[in-house]
């Protein structure tokens, strides 16, 4: 159990434990052992364990933590937000799934713990619309925690979105419970210092959060050791796209993309590994060269990409990379609030001189204005959120990565 | 048809429960669905007085999100996932498949009210890829295949 601690309570059909089933196996402890201790005491020991959060930033959660006021302490009136950010839509992502339909009792302990460490009086529990058994299994989960006397005098609700991949970003999802079109905000202020209706709020991905009970029942430095490198803990990686077996996969931090892709069967197509995306659609394209880079946040942004979610979508040498450049970039063009103009006038166009390429009919000019796109709007601060960034990491790295394929495409005048 | 008085309470409560009328829309809208299987413009209108907001806002909230339907849709939705994973393990075959079968696009319905074909961002269903999300109960379905499409249509899905 100690091992693998997200996910060796689960079963494997992935049906979710009833309360009682979830107590005999050690459930809830680490609730009893957090309300014992003062909340300053469990952002120690979250800090200590070097979590870093688990929904694409990394930022390390402990921090995140420190930077809610004490109840009463800030202006006005009102509670202290928590909110479970289980909107996953990122293309290659499918871990956020796993965890509300299999453990939701596990999602529930790490919120009840959170809302103790950040003074939190409300956790809402944000689910896309399309996750309806893990809403549901959450929702069940809550109604048994709360009849148990659980919840302390925490309120508990889950809140189902409604299908847009920008509702995740942290600030546009505190817009969309606020009943707007989920159009995200400028930090500063922080959600710690104003989030929801202005209160002091934490967002933490369902991940990070189901990690936190572990971090109390282990310790520490036992939860810092299941790592292989400096980030603590365990990561639910996920390996797609062309391997044999597709599959989620809980492993130390630090695991390399050779073994995660071998355990998930190897390389399907050609055979051959093109590239990987090592966090998600929206992370830069790694080569062959790293595949034993201790994938975490820290390596994998010296090798020049980002970790992301930790869900590789892999290539191999038979797959067309212009094609999944084309698809990606016509997700983000159809999921972006369209608020601000370099996403709504630039990935549309984008998009569409990817589909010209695809089709064998892209032009000298077209190459030249991905690249210039690519080049402008890359570093943050051109847009408003970091969605256009994240669009842009596969399309830059993918310019340089498969310039050949591009010089081809154009010499050729259609599809190889 | 207006709304029950039963759904209009729920509206009401929902109001209560989500701190408010401009946070309880999006719950109005997805209890209408849930009922009426879309969002009619006089369901909206209704809803929107109900809560006391003007029916612009109540309209710029459902217009926003993929799966609020402002138009009538079958009796069973195919939601076809848009991600990398399920292109990469074939997803385009199994698209073609659909719309040949049904003889529709994407975004359409067939004539006798039975499907509705929609793209959607990518389900989570990597590891099932090519994947769909089917019907009201949101069942994930793969790995799909073009022949599995025809069973699967013919089956009732």
């Amino acid at each position: 159990m100690t091992e693998l601690p997200l996910t060796s309570r689960a079963r494997p059909d992935r049906r979710p434990h009833a309360l009682g089933e979830w107590r005999a196996l050690g459930g809830y402890a680490a609730v009893e052992r957090a309300r014992a201790m003062p909340p300053a005491e469990v952002i120690d020991m979250v800090e200590a364990a070097h979590l870093n959060g688990r929904g694409g930033a990394g930022f390390p959660a402990g921090r995140k933590w420190r930077f809610m006021p004490e109840r009463g302490t800030s202006p006005g009136e009102g509670p202290n937000y928590l909110i479970v950010n289980g909107d996953e839509m990122e293309p290659g992502a499918f871990k956020d799934r796993y965890l509300l339909e299999a453990l939701p009792h596990q999602v529930l302990e790490g919120a009840i713990i959170t809302a103790h460490a950040t003074h939190c009086d409300e956790a809402i529990i944000l689910i896309r619309d399309e996750y309806r058994p893990g809403i549901a299994a959450v929702e069940h989960a809550i109604h048994e925690a709360r009849d148990a006397g659980l919840l302390g005098g925490l309120h508990v609700r889950v809140h189902p979105s409604a299908g847009r991949y920008i509702v995740g970003e942290e600030t546009a999802l505190i817009t969309a419970l606020e009943g707007h079109r989920a159009v995200p905000r400028k930090r500063p202020p922080f959600p710690a210092q104003s989030g929801l209706w202005g209160r002091p709020t934490t967002v933490n991905n369902v991940e990070t959060i189901s990690l936190v009970p572990h971090i109390l029942d282990l310790g520490a430095q036992r939860f810092r050791a299941l790592s292989r490198t400096e980030e603590g803990g365990t990561k639910l990686y996920g390996v797609s796209g062309r391997v044999k077996r597709p599959q989620l996969i809980e492993a130390p931090m630090g695991t390399t993309a050779r073994e995660l892709i071998e355990r998930a069967g190897g390389i399907s197509g050609d055979g051959r590994l093109r590239a990987f995306q090592p966090g998600g659609g929206a992370s830069g394209f790694l080569g062959p060269e790293h595949l034993d880079l201790p994938l975490d946040f820290g390596h994998v942004a010296v090798a020049g990409s980002m970790f992301g979610t930790g869900m590789l979508i892999v290539l191999d040498g038979s797959a067309c990379p212009i094609g999944l450049l084309a698809r990606h970039m016509r997700f983000y063009a159809r999921e972006s609030c369209g608020w601000c103009t370099p996403c709504r006038e630039g990935l549309p166009l984008v998009s569409k001189i990817l589909d010209r390429f695809e089709a064998g009919q892209g032009r000298r000019a077209d190459l030249d204005l991905l690249h210039m796109t690519a080049d402008e709007a890359s570093p943050r601060g051109r847009s408003f959120c970091d969605l256009m960034g994240g669009a842009m990491a596969p399309l830059s790295s993918g310019l340089r990565m498969f310039a050949a394929e591009f010089e081809a495409r154009l010499a050729e005048g259609e599809r190889p | 048809m207006s709304l029950s008085a039963d759904l209009l309470a729920r509206i009401r409560a929902a109001s209560d429960d989500h701190g408010g009328p401009r946070p309880a829309m999006l719950e109005a809208l997805r209890m209408i669905q849930h009922e009426h299987g879309w969002v009619s413009d006089a369901h909206l209108a209704e809803a929107a007085a109900t809560l006391g907001v003007h029916r612009a806002e109540m309209e710029a909230l459902a217009s926003f999100y993929s799966l609020i339907f402002r138009h009538p849709v079958g009796e069973t939705v195919i939601l076809l996932c848009d991600g990398a994973s399920c292109w990469l393990n074939g997803a385009d075959a199994v698209r073609e498949e659909l719309k040949a079968r049904l003889g529709i696009g994407f975004g359409q319905t067939t004539a006798d009210g039975r499907y509705t074909l929609l793209n959607v961002a990518c389900l989570g269903g990597c590891d099932r890829a090519p994947a769909a999300v089917v019907g009201r109960d949101r069942r994930l379905i793969g790995p799909l295949s073009p022949e599995g499409v025809a069973e699967l249509l013919e089956g009732g899905l």
